[in-house]
């Protein structure tokens, strides 16, 4: 049996920033930080360097909208790495730096050139670099008090703000939006959440579920809008916004107005390198764009369908956790010269106020559901079917179900959709 | 001291002197104890940070919640009497705990 005490393990110092080559990881994120260490996990011998644009070691994000908004989990909490870990593992991280520039070369190697005047030598590349929340575009949109929620400065910010305020418009009514009004509500707030859509969450979930988070949210005090149209935010006649008028008429109080009306994903630098663009950065099923050499991982690639059977040559950009880890995990591989397809099935949670919800699958293009409710334990799971198979669910404080569906799906089985329907049946028996 | 013994399927040992207050998934996290996974963070939707916890040391720590008993039917490999969520593991001044990681996690 072998002992080590950690951290007490030395490394030997990694080189400085913008001498070593090796991988240039552009994107401290959840994708750059998984694809660093997976490669160390699989015995990869050049020199990483993972760089970020933020000032802050690489941390995770799903917290900002909850238990870190809320002060229920501190900074050091949401950190990926201890400092004793990149060091032993000689990945040097650079924090603060964006890149403005790139000069590659056929073989893949290049210079990154950083804003901050620093090149940065590199044998391979990686983008990694998310994407940027979509700006809301209204009359006074640009007032103080008009805040994103995508990194962890914009938490900061929002929490800075948190105590002078007592009343709170949420823009868009998606897993950010809704996140946030749960947390800002928790935190005493009034809040208002402005969906311009026919119904909630309408891009990731289907009608049943958006009905069912339509109906508790308003059961637990938010005010909800369907299909409203901001006319402008109103000025304090001191730079900061006191209020949004809705085109239908209505005024609403507000100190702070929380945009989350989707991203964009970040393929300028993509772009700059003459890698084919749609939708994000395509990538092959090995995370290699269309130069054959650079890798792009996470939010920012658009790859082909990951999951067992989907059509051949369907492509999607996936948003999440997940994707961002299992896709660098499979990048990984083709950086070590091995080829690995991509496959998978996607997962999302999404934790509002007392429901957490969790999703398997992808519900794109179902032909009919089966819901299964336990009002009484707060249970509520629907089911997605196309052509007798169940391809998704959604799941809310039903994680039996979430995982059963996961299961079949991963071992490419089925669940009988008639029986389903019984909540009382535990999904895993039906595995088939 | 507050320490954390991670035993791997190999029957491999890494001990981690851990800060009070963290949960055991984020102690393993955080200095590279590749065994727990946690895809999720902690916030209880993966199940991908199971343990199995040394039967002497049960009694020291808090009973599960029904979220993490539900949870715990979907590890990778499958659960035992002993087998916790480690991000539901809270740490106390001076805890020495010993847990062993499963072979796989996803």
């Amino acid at each position: 049996m072998e002992t080590l005490i950690v951290p007490s393990l030395a490394g030997a110092e990694a080189p400085t920033a913008g001498t070593a080559t090796g991988l240039l990881i552009i994107g401290a994120s959840q994708s750059g930080v998984q694809l660093a260490i997976s490669l160390r996990a699989l015995g990869y011998t050049e020199h990483i360097t993972l760089l970020g644009d933020e000032d802050h070691r690489p941390y995770q994000r799903p917290a900002l909208s909850k238990e870190f908004l809320q002060d229920k989990v501190g900074s050091e909490s949401l950190i990926f790495r201890t400092n004793e870990y990149w060091i032993e593992h000689h990945i040097t991280l650079v924090k603060g730096e964006r890149i403005a520039s790139l000069d590659s070369n056929p073989d893949g190697s290049g210079f990154a050139h950083g804003t901050s005047g620093t090149d940065y030598p590199y044998t391979r590349l990686a983008l990694t670099v998310g994407a940027r929340p979509r700006l809301l575009e209204a009359p006074g949109a640009g007032l103080d008090g008009v805040v994103y929620l995508r990194n962890a400065d914009d938490a900061l910010r929002l929490k800075e703000l948190a105590p002078t305020t007592t009343d709170v418009v949420v823009v868009g009514g998606g897993f950010i939006g809704l996140e946030a009004a749960s947390s800002l509500a928790s935190m005493g707030k009034r809040v208002t959440v402005l969906e311009y859509g026919p119904r909630l969450v309408g891009r990731a979930v289907g009608e049943e579920t958006s009905e069912y988070f339509l109906t508790e949210h308003r059961k637990r005090g938010l005010d909800i809008r369907i299909g409203a149209r901001i006319e402008e935010i109103i000025d304090d006649g001191h730079g900061a916004l006191c209020g949004v008028k809705l085109e239908d008429g209505d005024v609403l109080k507000a100190q702070i107005v929380l945009v989350g009306i989707g991203v964009i994903p970040n393929t300028e630098l993509g772009e700059a390198l003459g890698l084919e663009v749609n939708n994000g950065i395509l990538v092959d099923s090995g995370a290699v764009a269309s130069d054959g050499t650079t890798i792009v991982v996470g939010d920012v690639a658009n790859m082909p369908n990951p999951v067992p059977g989907a059509p051949t040559g369907e492509r999607i950009r996936l948003e999440s956790v997940n994707n961002a880890i299992e896709h660098a995990k499979v990048a990984a591989y083709s950086l070590m010269g091995r080829s690995e397809e991509y496959a998978g099935i996607p997962w999302f949670w999404s934790n509002q106020a007392d429901m957490k919800l969790q999703i398997a699958g992808l519900s794109t293009g179902f032909d009919s559901t089966v819901l299964r409710r336990d009002p009484e334990r707060g249970k509520f799971t629907v089911l997605y079917y196309r052509s007798g198979r169940i391809i998704a669910a959604d799941a809310v404080n039903a994680p039996l179900d979430f995982m059963a569906v996961k299961q079949a799906l991963a071992a490419g089985r089925s669940i009988d959709s008639v029986a389903a329907a019984d909540p009382a049946t535990m999904l895993k028996t039906l595995i088939a | 001291m507050t320490t954390v013994h991670f035993t791997d399927a190999a029957g491999a040992t890494t001990t981690i002197n851990a800060n009070a207050g963290d949960s055991v998934m984020e102690t393993a996290v955080r200095n590279g104890v590749t065994a727990i996974v946690a895809e999720c963070g902690g916030s209880l939707s993966c199940a991908t940070c199971h343990v199995f916890v040394a039967e002497a040391d049960l009694p020291s720590l808090e009973p599960m919640g029904e979220m993490e008993d539900e949870m715990l039917y979907g590890t990778a490999e499958d659960r035992a009497d002993n087998s916790r969520l480690s991000c539901q593991i809270r740490l106390a001044e001076g805890q020495e705990l010993h847990v062993t990681t499963p072979e796989t996690q996803v």
